[in-house]
């Protein structure tokens, strides 16, 4: 009876959870020991890693550095660990580094692709980190120190590294005082890159990129009079007209009225190794990434030619193998072109490759925005936001964000998919290289080294984009639930 | 309770909705609406669900499209043309059920964004009238968090802080309180019944009686996309027409 009026006077203080809830102890019980069943899968899992490292251990740890062939090198293993032991010939390698690294690239300019490879990561940083800071300084400054060290590795010049250590130098300044102003400089990257790899007059990748300066000037001119997609047509043909009418002759007066800056070419058939991949690669991330968005979003358009040439292009890209893409890059397009265009082999894999991942990253943007409420959409609708203003500062910025895992996942793979361009003669340094480098009687026998050793370094790079992708989902993580 | 010296209806037409007719494929959902909506009048729309009466005020920025008849707000005739219906949209507010608030971005964020993009206001000013806001529906503490910190209620006086930051001269509302537990209500009718006394045209679709009381100067009756009854707060309650407004309320106010 007297239980039917209880009433609480004071609210409980919180208390310590029981001994042996928290710690080790209750990690290992709950994870490794928590019945029979999971016992015994843990001393199966154990003994898997041990089986897996006493077998291959030996042969890392065997490893030869220094060594002329691969005879020498088992030589050398017979003598330290044994006849019959195995062990890696690393001698291969060490030997043929620059060529996985290069291709054939001149020896002399190896500060080139360094360079632009360092500038890439400038480039990146003010995109990857929000114009944060520290993080863009470190990014430079982190970039600039390892290119350095990698083109005294190299054995360049002094001059070619003062002047590349002065180049980022600056830019970490820049980086430190306007992290904003950074932009500027992956805006300018794709022509620098260009420029620094194939060489030649500095004129042609500045007309190249002044096509779209000229059509970010004409779109701003006219964005306000005729309205913001009728503009983006007209920009986008007055710079079609530059670069098919008027680049040329302007670039080639220029190239003779001022001859100075100019680097030895360097031809498409000298690119090979990771060098190969990355271009492909970098070129092809970058560009699929806007043309995704733009088909995800033709394909949710209300406008039936828009949306049925976005759907008609994703469906038939993914319809068709890569390889198929690659031979059309190699064999097929050449005809399509105008006659005399020489496109070059490079360009044209990058076009197609790019073309290929766009319509994947469609689809994975698409699930973004299909993950969406629909009223967001409205909220934009109803503050009075146009269709592009609301695309841009709501719905992608959070459809963008869903798709992280996806857009990474197709980008890793990409990046991996660049070795397949063995299949149209380019050396890429998975299969075109280890080629190239086995046909020296001396490598001949050298079997895994090869592998391993470009599979760690795609490992390091598709590992650190899947690292960043979790960073970013940590960073843009807001709905707290 | 309510400030009625404000509250003043004046002559001035803020919306006229004439034979207004709209359909989902051959479903029939608004079938000629007529309403005139004065400056300064305080309308509150209630009505069975599927009535049509979230239809009616989506029509009214065009959320949704009217497929004959003609809806003018503020004397601009919503037609398919994009520059009358982006006009419209910014000068009519809209606070949804499920509030809606970007969670990609700050509560001052959310409150600037429009402003600073549609009305070209320059940062710190549209950030000033958004703090003015915030202080009115009284969360100002809350403009650097994002929405899913904050409460249902909260967010939802947020989401009437972000309409409001645009100057609105009309505000829909869409069943502000239908999402909200029982404590919430409270404050967002607080922050509504405020935004009345202040002399702002507006439309509600709500089951708030207690509020239809308070501040309604009119009250629409709707029943299978008609309006089916209108009339003053005392009338309406008091003595209903038809015999559907009578079961719809002996319904509601029942129990």
């Amino acid at each position: 009876m007297s239980n039917s009026h209880f009433v609480r006077t004071q609210i409980l203080p919180a208390q310590k959870p029981p001994v042996g809830q928290t710690g080790v102890i209750k990690w290992m019980r709950e994870n490794l020991f928590s019945s029979w069943f999971n016992t015994i899968l843990t001393f199966i899992g154990l003994w898997a890693v041990y089986a897996l490292i006493s077998s291959s251990a030996p042969w890392f740890l065997n490893g030869v550095w220094t060594a002329s062939s691969v005879d020498e090198c088992r030589a050398i293993i017979a003598a330290s660990a044994g006849e019959g032991a195995s062990g890696a010939c690393w001698a291969m390698i060490n030997e043929r580094w620059h060529q996985f690294m290069f291709g054939f690239f001149d020896r002399e300019e190896y500060w080139r692709p360094l360079l632009a490879f360092a500038l890439l990561f400038v480039a990146l940083s003010p995109v990857l980190y929000f114009n944060l800071r520290r993080p863009t300084m470190i990014m430079t400054g982190g970039a600039g120190a390892v290119l350095v060290v990698l083109l005294w590795a190299v054995g360049t010049d002094g001059w070619h590294l003062s002047l590349a250590a002065a180049v980022m130098a600056a830019l970490a300044v820049l980086a430190w005082v306007a992290p904003k102003q950074l932009l500027w400089a992956t805006l300018a990257f794709p022509a620098t890159a260009f420029f620094l790899l194939w060489g030649g007059s500095v004129w042609a990748p500045i007309g190249v990129m002044a096509g779209f300066g000229i059509a970010v000037l004409v779109w701003r001119g006219l964005q306000g009079l005729i309205g913001v997609t009728p503009a983006a047509a007209v920009a986008a043909f007055a710079a079609c007209v530059w670069w098919g009418f008027l680049q040329t002759y302007v670039t080639t007066v220029l190239a003779q009225a001022l001859p100075y800056f100019s680097l030895p070419a360097e031809d498409s058939d000298r690119f090979g190794g990771f060098l190969l991949s990355f271009v492909i690669g970098v070129s092809a991330i970058s560009a699929s990434l806007p043309i995704g968005i733009l088909l995800a979003l033709g394909r949710r358009s209300d406008m039936f030619l828009i949306k049925t040439l976005s759907v008609g292009f994703i469906e038939f890209v993914r319809g068709v193998p890569l390889i198929t893409m690659l031979f059309t890059a190699s064999l097929l397009l050449q005809y399509f072109l105008p006659p005399q265009t020489n496109f070059d082999l490079i360009l044209r894999v990058i076009i197609l490759v790019s073309l290929f991942a766009s319509a994947y990253i469609a689809e994975v943007i698409r699930g973004g925005l299909a993950a969406l409420p629909r009223g967001q959409q409205e909220a934009a609708d109803s503050l009075g936001l146009d269709y592009w203003q609301a695309q841009r500062l709501i719905i992608m910025p959070q459809a963008l964000k869903v798709a992280i895992p996806g857009i990474v996942s197709s980008f890793i793979g990409l990046f991996k998919d660049t070795t397949l361009v063995a299949l149209v003669g380019l050396a890429d340094p998975l299969q075109g290289i280890t080629k190239v480098v086995k046909a020296d009687i001396a490598w001949k026998a050298a079997y895994w080294e090869p592998f391993i050793f470009v599979g760690a370094i795609f490992f390091i790079f598709c590992f650190s984009m899947s690292r960043y992708s979790m960073y970013l989902e940590q960073k843009l993580k807001t709905d707290h639930r | 309770m309510a400030n009625a010296a404000k509250m003043q209806v004046t002559d001035e037409v803020a919306i006229q909705i004439t034979a207004m007719n709209k359909w989902y494929g051959q479903f029939h959902v608004l079938r000629d609406i007529n309403m005139t909506v004065n400056r300064g009048e305080r309308i509150v729309v209630c009505g069975p669900s599927g009535s049509g009466k979230s239809t009616l005020i989506r029509c009214i920025n065009r959320l949704e499209e009217h497929q004959a008849g003609t809806i003018i707000v503020d004397g601009t005739e919503l037609t398919s043309d994009l520059k009358n219906i982006d006009k419209v949209r910014s000068e009519v507010g809209m606070v949804f059920q499920h509030f809606n608030l970007f969670p990609h971005l700050t509560i001052l964020e959310n409150l600037t964004l429009a402003p600073i993009w549609v009305r070209k206001t320059p940062k710190r000013e549209a950030e000033e009238t958004a703090m003015y806001f915030l202080e009115k529906v009284k969360i100002p503490e809350q403009a650097l968090k994002y929405p899913g910190q904050l409460s249902g209620g909260q967010q939802q006086r947020v989401a009437i802080a972000r309409s409001l930051c645009m100057k609105p001269r009309i505000m829909l509302f869409d069943e502000p309180t239908s999402a909200l537990d029982p404590e919430m209500i409270k404050e967002v009718l607080d922050t509504m019944i405020s935004l009345a006394e202040d002399g702002m045209t507006m439309i509600c679709v709500t089951h708030e009686m207690g509020f239809a009381q308070a501040v309604a100067n009119r009250v629409v009756f709707m029943d299978q996309g008609q309006i089916v009854e209108q009339n003053e707060p005392k009338e309406f309650f008091a003595n209903p027409k038809s015999d559907r407004t009578k079961l719809f309320l002996s319904q509601i106010l029942g129990h």
